[in-house]
C-alpha cells in the first residue's frame, strides 16, 4: 500500500462519504465570545503563550470584517450561531489505538482508512482528525526513532511547548486576514509535524479530516517545520456528510523550511460540495502559506480541490532564503452551484528564487471557478524567475471560468511570466472517442485528466492515477 | 467484389434524420454485403456526411424513421461505443483535435475496448507497441505521431493517415470513410488508397464518400450511389463515376423534381 490508498478508496464513487456517525459529542454552548476562547484554552489545558495568542487573535478579529474581493456570492454567517468547540466524548487520547472508541475507528474503515494496528497503511503515518479533535496518529514511535515529530498539535503543544511558541503565528500572524484570526482565536486541533536537521522522512505523512457535526465549525491548525536539510511530503484528505446546512471550515497551515529542506504538501479536498440546486455543502475558508526561510529551501503545494459549496484559498510561498523555490499545482474542479476562488501568492524577497505555477480550473454545471494569483518580486529578489500558466475547461454553456493574475515587479532584472487558455470538452470530441468504442464516461475521464496531467504528475503517485476517476465522478452527468 | 449470396453487412431502409427539428436525410435506403466496396458521391451539402454520422451514432441527430440492421442487430440501438466495438468504423471528413490526450493511449484503449467484444486478450502497453508500429507500417506514418495528443497539430493529410491507422488497428467490418481523400497529395492518397485496399477482403465492406474519381481510380468501387436532398437519387457500377466526371451533376435538380421525396 502506498500513501495514495490514503485517499484512493475516497476516490472510488460518487459521494458516498456523506454518512454521519452517531457518537456523543461534548460540545460547548453556540457563539463566539473571549470567554468562550478561554474556556477552549481551559479545556485544552494550554499553557499561558497560547492563551494570549488566541486572545490577541480574537480581539484583532473583532476590529476585522469578512473579505469580499473574491468573485463569490453567499448568504451573510452569522459567527454567532456556529459552536466552536465540539470533540467526541473520549475523555482524553487513548494510548493505545484499541482503545480508541470502535465507532470512531470504524467511521475512518469506513472513509478507507483503517487506524488499527494490523490494517493499518504500512507506508503511511496518519493522523485522523474527527471534528476538529485528532483521536490517533499512526507510527508515532517508529517515526520518533528518526527524530520526526508527528502528532496533533494539542498534543505537541502539551509535549514540545518550546517548538510550538517558536513556530506557531511566525508565517500566518494572528491577524493576517480575518479567517485566520479567527481560527488562530478558536482552533480546536490539527497537525504537527517536525523533521528535524538533515532527516529525510522515512514515511509519507497523512492528515485525514473528517467532519462530523452539523452546526459545528471546524478550525484546524497544522504546522510543518523542516530543519536544514530536511524532508518531507505530507498529504491532506478530507470528507463530510451531506447536510442541507453550510458548515464553515476555517484552517490556516503554516509551513517552516530552513536551509536546503523542502515540504511537499498535497490535499486531496473532497468536501461534501452540496446537492444540484447548491443547498448545504461546506464553506472552505482556508490561509495556507509556507515560508522558505533557507537558502535553497523549496516548497511545493499540490492541491486537487473538488469539494466544498464554496473555496477560499491561496496556498503561498514566501521566498526568502536565497535560491529558494516555490511551486503551486493546482487542480479545481467545479460543479452544479459550487464557487471556487482559489490560487496562490509567490512573494519573492531573496536573490535567484523561483516559482512555478500550473493552475488547471475545470467549471462544469452553473457553477463558477475563479483562479486568482499574486506574484511579486520584490527590490531584493534579483535575478528572480516565475512561471505561470493558468488553463481553464468549461464544461457545458452555463458554467463561468475567471482569471485574476496580479503581478507586482520591483525588480528590473526578474522574469515573470505568464500563459492562459480557456478550452471546452465539446460534443464532438466526445464523439470522435466514443466512435471508437471508448465509453462516454472514459472520454470524459480521458479529456479531463489529459488536461489535468502537469498536476497530477505531482501528486503521490498511486493517488495520480485514482484522481482523474474523482475528477470524472464529480463530473457525472454535467456533459452532454 | 459482388457475391450476392454474401451476408448482408449492413441494410438502410428509409432512413430520415433531422438536426434541429430540420430534415436532413428524406428517406436512405442501401444495402451492403460482405466483400463489397461501395461509393457514395454528390453535391457538397447532400447529406453524405450526415449519414455517416447517423450510422455512427452522432447525437446531434435524431432518426425519425427507418430502419439500420448492421448483421442481426438494429444499429440504431446502441450506443456510438458500442457499435464501434462490434465493427463499424467512421472516417471523418475533420477529424478533431483532442489536446492533452496522447495518441498511443487512445489508440490503446480503442483497440483494446474492441479487442475485449470479440473475446481477444487486453494489450498491455508493450504488446500494444508492437501491433502499433507494425499498422503503422500500412499508413507510412512516423511514430513521433503517436507521442502526440490526439490529432493536436497535425496537418490535414497526417489527421487521415491516422484515421487509417485506427481503421488499421481497430480491424472493422464496415468502414465507412468521408472524404478520407479530400486535402491529400497525390503520395498520401496513394498511401491512404493502399492501406484500405490492404484492409478490404471478404468479409469486410467498405463504404467511401468522395467527390473525386481519383481515389476511384486507386481503389475499385464495386457500386456508386449519388446522394442528393438528402437521399440516394441514383445507383450504378463503377461507370457510373466516370460518368458522373464527365457530365457532373447538373441533372441532379431535373431528377430530384421527377422523384418526390417519401414523407415517413
Ligand atoms: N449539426 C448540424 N446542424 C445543422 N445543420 C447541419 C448539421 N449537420 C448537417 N447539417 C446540414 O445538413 C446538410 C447536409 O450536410 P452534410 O451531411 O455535411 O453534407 P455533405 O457531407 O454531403 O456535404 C447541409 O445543409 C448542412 O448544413
Ligand atoms: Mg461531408
Amino acid at each position: 500500500m502506498s500513501s495514495a490508498a490514503t485517499v484512493g478508496d475516497l476516490v472510488s464513487q460518487p459521494y458516498k462519504y456523506g454518512f454521519v456517525t452517531d457518537i456523543e459529542t461534548e460540545k460547548i454552548a453556540k457563539g463566539l465570545s473571549e470567554d468562550v476562547v478561554r474556556l477552549i484554552s481551559a479545556k485544552k489545558e494550554e499553557p499561558a503563550f497560547l492563551l494570549d495568542f488566541r486572545l490577541r487573535a480574537y480581539r484583532q478579529w473583532l476590529r476585522m470584517t469578512e473579505p469580499d474581493w473574491a468573485t463569490l456570492g453567499y448568504p451573510a454567517i452569522d459567527y454567532q450561531d456556529i459552536i466552536y468547540y465540539a470533540a467526541p466524548k473520549q475523555q482524553q487520547k487513548k494510548a493505545s489505538l484499541d482503545e480508541v472508541d470502535p465507532k470512531l475507528l470504524e467511521t475512518f474503515e469506513k472513509l478507507g482508512i483503517p487506524l488499527s494496528e494490523q490494517k493499518r497503511l504500512s507506508n503511511v503515518a496518519v493522523d485522523a482528525v474527527f471534528d476538529s479533535v485528532s483521536i490517533a496518529t499512526t507510527y508515532k514511535e517508529k517515526l520518533a526513532e528518526h527524530g520526526v515529530i508527528f502528532s496533533s498539535i494539542s498534543e505537541a503543544v502539551k509535549e514540545h511547548a518550546e517548538l510550538v511558541e517558536r513556530y506557531l503565528g511566525t508565517v500566518v500572524p494572528s491577524g493576517d486576514n480575518f479567517f485566520a484570526a479567527l481560527n488562530s482565536a478558536v482552533f480546536s486541533d490539527g497537525s504537527f509535524v517536525f523533521i528535524p536537521k538533515g532527516v529525510e522522512c522515512p514515511m509519507e505523512l497523512s492528515t485525514y479530516f473528517r467532519i462530523n457535526s452539523g452546526d459545528t465549525g471546524q478550525f484546524e491548525r497544522t504546522l510543518i517545520v523542516a530543519e536544514e536539510g530536511a524532508s518531507v511530503s505530507y498529504l491532506e484528505g478530507c470528507t463530510a456528510p451531506m447536510f442541507d446546512t453550510n458548515q464553515l471550515h476555517a484552517a490556516v497551515v503554516e509551513l517552516v523550511v530552513l536551509d536546503d529542506a523542502s515540504i511537499k504538501y498535497s490535499t486531496v479536498q473532497n468536501w461534501y460540495a452540496g446537492d444540484e440546486n447548491g443547498v448545504g455543502g461546506i464553506y472552505n475558508f482556508v490561509t495556507k502559506r509556507g515560508q522558505c526561510r533557507g537558502e535553497r529551501s523549496k516548497i511545493s503545494w499540490t492541491q486537487v480541490e473538488t469539494g466544498s459549496a464554496i473555496t477560499w484559498k491561496y496556498p503561498s510561498c514566501v521566498l526568502q532564503g536565497a535560491d529558494s523555490v516555490g511551486e503551486f499545482y493546482s487542480v479545481a474542479l467545479t460543479n452544479h452551484r459550487q464557487q471556487a476562488d482559489t490560487g496562490t501568492k509567490m512573494i519573492h524577497v531573496g536573490p535567484r528564487t523561483r516559482s512555478t505555477i500550473v493552475s488547471k480550473g475545470i467549471s462544469a454545471g452553473h457553477s463558477v471557478n475563479s483562479y486568482r494569483g499574486l506574484v511579486q518580486i520584490g527590490p531584493k529578489a534579483v535575478g528572480a524567475r516565475n512561471y505561470s500558466q493558468c488553463d481553464s475547461m468549461l464544461i457545458g454553456d452555463q458554467a463561468g471560468a475567471n482569471t485574476y493574475p496580479y503581478i507586482r515587479c520591483q525588480q528590473p532584472e526578474a522574469s515573470v511570466e505568464h500563459e492562459a487558455s480557456t478550452c471546452r470538452i465539446s460534443a464532438d470530441q466526445l464523439f470522435y472517442l466514443q466512435s471508437r468504442g471508448i465509453g462516454f464516461e472514459e472520454a470524459v475521464s480521458m479529456m479531463v485528466s489529459g488536461f489535468c496531467r502537469d498536476v497530477f504528475n505531482q501528486l503521490p503517485m498511486e493517488f495520480a492515477a485514482e484522481a482523474d476517476k474523482l475528477l470524472a465522478l464529480k463530473l457525472e452527468g454535467s456533459v452532454g | 467484389m459482388i457475391r450476392p449470396d454474401a451476408p448482408i453487412l449492413l441494410e438502410i431502409q428509409g432512413l430520415h434524420a433531422s438536426v434541429d427539428e430540420q430534415p436532413i436525410l428524406n428517406g436512405v435506403n442501401l444495402t451492403i454485403r460482405a466483400g463489397e466496396i461501395h461509393a457514395v458521391m454528390g453535391r457538397n451539402g447532400s447529406g453524405k456526411s450526415t449519414l455517416s454520422k447517423v450510422l455512427a451514432g452522432h447525437p446531434a441527430y435524431t432518426v425519425t424513421a427507418g430502419s439500420v440492421r448492421y448483421q442481426d442487430v438494429n444499429l440504431l440501438e446502441l450506443e456510438p461505443e458500442q457499435r464501434a466495438r462490434i465493427g463499424l468504423f467512421l472516417g471523418f471528413q475533420y477529424p478533431v483535435e483532442i489536446p492533452g490526450v496522447s495518441n498511443l493511449e487512445f489508440l490503446r484503449v480503442a483497440t483494446n475496448a474492441r479487442r475485449q467484444e470479440r473475446g481477444d486478450d487486453e494489450l498491455d502497453t508493450f504488446a500494444f507497441e508492437d501491433l502499433v508500429r507494425e499498422r503503422l507500417n500500412v499508413v507510412q506514418m512516423d511514430p513521433a505521431f503517436l507521442e502526440r495528443s490526439v490529432n493536436q497539430g497535425f496537418s490535414g493529410g497526417e489527421k487521415k493517415r491516422n484515421e487509417i491507422l485506427q481503421m488499421a488497428l481497430l480491424e472493422p467490418l464496415v468502414a465507412i470513410l468521408d472524404e478520407t481523400d479530400s486535402g491529400l497529395d497525390i503520395d498520401a492518397l496513394r498511401i491512404v488508397a493502399s492501406g484500405v485496399n490492404q484492409l478490404a477482403g471478404p468479409h469486410t465492406a467498405t463504404l467511401l464518400i468522395t467527390h473525386y474519381q481519383r481515389l476511384l481510380d486507386l481503389i475499385t468501387p464495386d457500386f456508386v450511389h449519388v446522394m442528393a436532398a438528402g437521399r440516394i437519387l441514383r445507383s450504378g457500377g463503377k461507370e457510373l463515376a466516370l460518368e458522373l466526371e464527365r457530365t457532373g451533376y447538373d441533372w441532379v435538380d431535373a431528377e430530384l423534381a421527377r422523384q418526390p421525396v417519401e414523407v415517413p
